[in-house]
């Protein structure tokens, strides 16, 4: 930490014209701006892919107009061939996972606050920055480039899994050309997160302003700073398994394909890969990876709920040890995706219980949550409501979790829907509402406009139901043992549930229609809306002290100086219940509870 | 706007745990000796999970109709027993209860994968292939002839590529599309998988298991009742991944005899 309040001078200048200050810009705050924006697009694109699969499963030979122009071999007429399904499913997931799940919650967010938060004018290593961006943008462009190469995007799901991922396009429609894009987008993606969570790091542990100790930190800090320490461990392992996987496709090595593989009657030529070592690094990335997009959401719910409460929570210590434990346990449960996969029996047993495991800090937090709202002053608006919706959905999808953990279940579970309710309510949806309670809460802090809470309120309320009306149901037919990854329903045991799907689908068209009144409120609001004062919540983190939307070197020259704990509220005062964390002024407000 | 919420919530978790209980979606009967080790395991977990669910939306339901919108003058107030009580609360009631749940739940997984087949039970190959499933009994000799994978041919409906002309052993093998079982009769299953990734999953057997290209992998289970049960495909394989099935019949041994007496004389 160093104290550099009397010495503070912004180590690289205001940028004057617009390449520089909109484009390549070195400025934290446009970065995370940029990478918000790329978000926004890439889950605009996952949300149209989820309509068209949906509306395909629930009437497999109805026409989607407009589809064949995106793919005429793919979708001739606008019907779906059963190879587009998958590539459009893999396409969804890839796209949601890295582009939206990574990017808003961690980068896009963590970009703007982390360096304001801790008090500090910028990020230690701008230009690294500035390239972490860049190179996430290259990497979503050649992930949807696969889109218009010849035979399409791979047809092998977002976890690509050998030897149909490595084979090349003998293994089908877009397992050539279209795969290879794909693992070369998510190897220069797994660079851009390499470069941004470095300069995370750095910017926790050495840009803190004079007071700021670790545990002064807000949890948001905390929530992207692990974050940050999981994404450096985990890509750094994702990058080399998809460079191995392009080489088998470009250079004929065989990292990934055993020997005497038959397809179409031919001998492969390739011998002596695992198959099983693809599944154990890509875990080994993945699993923490579903903690790379909730962590950061826990973090950005906590600041949110705790300033709409009006308290601490409960404990800050607690949460912050949790949100560890959690971050040092997601390395030792990967194996939970592969029970059944073939690996030796009694690793499924090893993985079992570290899996289970992480449902104490889970719960813990959960719990604290739940605790610090007993007696607390809840302020119901779009941010709280959608910070409220978190804690719901963290809860559903977590306890889903409790089957899976659990090999012996997993034989019946495994590859079902229910892995798809499981996964969606815990990582996606639940990170989803952490993104959307960011965007209410510090949009005005972003663009100098409030949004329009109405609208924040409709958008909500669809949101929450229609999530449920969604992904509730897909435990269900999981349950009923409807298995995942078919693009329609051909068989008489899987009929009956037919009804089940045409209900999901029509829940997901509604629910996805209310993401464009968000899109038309974040539009408006930028342009139109209310002007924001500089502390609309009534805040007490550093992200308040200064003006909205905050100049360039976030605090005018002159670093703060922090005095208190980051949540001081609750305290008695005459004119308001809150203490600014750069505030002098003295509190007798009851401190974290330890 | 907070208690139509709070309400909103609970009706919500009270309308999910509906058709749980009603057991509105179930997997099908249980067909195996093991399966019920499975099932009552997924029982218990359903039930701890079901007040854990419960117990947490609504709670969470009530704070917020109770805490929210306060007058000016009220007072924060602390959760009784503080951060404290919660961690214990959440290490005894959920971590202790949920690890126990796993340590029993290792019965289930131990009665399929730590013990060896039985000497008695009878062998059957199956191999996994872009988009079909094929089984190979290993005729009156009891031994499977070796496997030739560079004389698969689809054409001349050589599936495994035995050589039956030079290997004595495969010369009784018996190949079939289908898969047929005597009841009651400890089956051993031997996979493998000729070119991706695929998976075997009954669920009337609680049977799921991959192929895994390049691994020999086996299962074994005893099926109890007579019937026609489907065998699907569920590691996402190509194009026709939907579409990979194939049928398990489970006969009397008698019926089996016969059915296999047919098949031999289609070879």
């Amino acid at each position: 930490m160093h104290d550099m309040s009397a010495h503070a001078v912004h180590h690289h200048a205001p940028p004057t014209g617009f390449i520089r200050k909109y484009i390549f810009s070195l400025d934290h705050k446009v970065i995370g701006e940029q990478y918000y924006l790329l978000a926004l697009v890439a889950v605009y694109i996952g949300l149209v892919l989820s309509w068209i699969m949906r509306i395909h499963l629930a009437w497999p030979n109805a026409a989607i107009h407009g589809l064949q122009f995106l793919s005429k071999t793919g979708a001739p007429g606008g019907v779906m061939t059963p190879e587009y399904y998958l590539q459009l499913m893999t396409m969804h997931g890839t796209i949601m996972v890295f582009f939206v799940l990574t990017t808003a919650p961690f980068a896009g967010f963590g970009n703007y606050f982390l360096p304001i938060q801790v008090g500090a004018e910028d990020m230690p290593f701008p230009h690294i920055n500035m390239m972490s961006f860049w190179v996430t943008f290259v990497a979503f462009i050649v992930a949807v480039a696969a889109f218009f190469v010849p035979q399409g995007p791979p047809l092998s799901g977002w976890t690509a899994y050998a030897p149909l991922s490595a084979l090349g396009e003998v293994a089908g429609p877009g397992q050539g050309t279209g795969q290879v894009l794909w693992a070369v987008s998510i190897a220069i993606f797994c660079v851009g997160q390499l470069l941004g969570s470095l300069n995370f790091i750095s910017t926790t542990l050495d840009m803190r302003c004079q007071g700021m100790s670790l545990m002064r930190l807000p949890l948001s800090v905390w929530a992207w700073f692990i974050t940050s320490c999981i994404g450096l461990t985990a890509f750094a392992v994702l990058m080399p398994a998809c460079i191995l996987l392009i080489l088998d496709h470009v250079a004929g090595t065989s990292f990934f394909i055993p020997s005497n593989l038959v397809v179409n009657d031919q001998i492969q030529p390739h011998s002596g890969g695992s198959t099983l070592l693809w599944q154990h690094l890509f875990w080994f990335f993945g699993h923490p990876e579903v903690y790379i997009a909730i962590v950061p959401a826990m973090g950005v719910v906590s600041h949110v709920l705790i300033t709409n409460m009006r308290r601490p929570l409960l404990s800050h210590r607690v949460i912050i040890y949790s949100m560890l434990s959690i971050a040092f346990l997601s390395y030792m449960v990967y194996g939970h995706h592969m029970f059944v996969s073939g690996m030796n029996p009694f690793s499924s047993i090893a993985f079992s219980f570290p899996t289970l495991a992480i449902t104490i800090p889970a719960t813990i937090i959960v719990l604290i949550w739940i605790g610090s709202l007993y007696g607390s002053k809840l302020r119901i608006n779009s941010a709280s409501l959608f910070a409220l919706g978190f804690i719901s959905m963290f809860i559903s999808g977590g306890i889903s979790g409790f089957f899976l953990a659990q090999p012996s279940i997993d034989i019946m579970l495994h590859a079902t829907y229910f892995v798809v309710g499981h996964f969606h309510l815990v990582m996606a949806v639940a990170a989803l509402f952490g993104i959307f309670a960011g965007t209410y809460f510090w949009f005005p802090k972003v663009t100098g406009r409030m949004m329009n809470e109405t609208l924040g309120k409709i958008h909500f309320w669809v949101t929450f139901v229609g999530a449920y009306c969604i992904f509730m149901p897909f435990h269900y037919l999981g349950m009923a043992g409807n298995v995942r990854r078919y693009q329609a329903f051909v068989d008489d045991f899987m009929a009956p549930l037919m009804p089940v799907h045409k209900f999901i689908t029509i829940a997901a068209l509604i629910t996805g229609a209310a993401q464009l009144v968000f899109l038309y409120n974040l539009i408006h609001s930028r342009f139109w809306g209310k002007p924001a004062p500089q502390n609309p919540w009534e805040g007490t983190s550093l992200e308040w002290s200064i003006p909205s939307p905050p100049p360039f070197d976030n605090f005018g020259g002159k670093l703060p100086v922090v005095y208190h704990d980051p949540y001081q509220y609750g305290v008695e005062g005459e004119t308001s219940d809150f203490v600014m964390q750069d505030s002098p002024e003295q509190t007798n407000s009851a401190r974290d509870e330890r | 706007m907070a208690k139509f919420f709070a309400v909103t919530l609970a009706v919500i978790a009270i309308a999910s745990a509906i058709p749980i209980v009603m057991h509105t979606w179930e997997p099908p009967v249980d067909i195996s000796v093991h399966g019920k080790l499975i099932d009552d395991q997924m029982s218990e977990t359903m039930v701890e999970a079901g007040i854990c669910f419960l117990a947490s939306q609504l709670v969470l339901a009530f704070f917020i109709w109770r805490y929210s919108n306060r007058p000016k003058g009220e007072k924060i107030r602390s959760f009784p027993g503080g951060a404290k009580g919660l961690v214990v609360a959440a290490l005894i009631i959920v971590g202790l209860e949920v690890m126990a749940l796993g340590a029993f739940g290792t019965k289930a997984w131990a009665s399929i994968y730590f013990t060896p087949p039985s000497a008695s039970a009878l062998p059957i190959q199956v191999q996994a292939g872009q988009f079909a499933f094929y089984f190979r009994y290993p005729g009156p000799d009891g031994t499977f002839g070796p496997l030739h994978p560079e004389m698969i041919n689809e054409a001349t409906e050589n599936f495994f590529g035995l050589d039956t002309a030079h290997d004595p052993d495969s010369k009784d093998d018996i190949v079939t599309a289908e898969m047929a079982v005597p009841v009651n009769r400890e089956i051993h299953l031997l996979m493998h998988s000729k070119d991706v990734g695929h998976s075997f999953f009954v669920r009337e057997l609680r049977i799921q298991q991959d192929f895994v290209p390049g691994l020999d992998l086996s299962v074994h289970f005893t099926p109890t009742k007579i019937g026609k049960y489907e065998i699907v495909c569920t590691q996402l394989c190509g194009l026709g991944h939907y579409n990979m099935k194939a049928y398990l019949e489970v006969m009397s041994q008698e019926d089996f005899d016969n059915w296999l007496k047919q098949q031999a004389a289609l070879q």
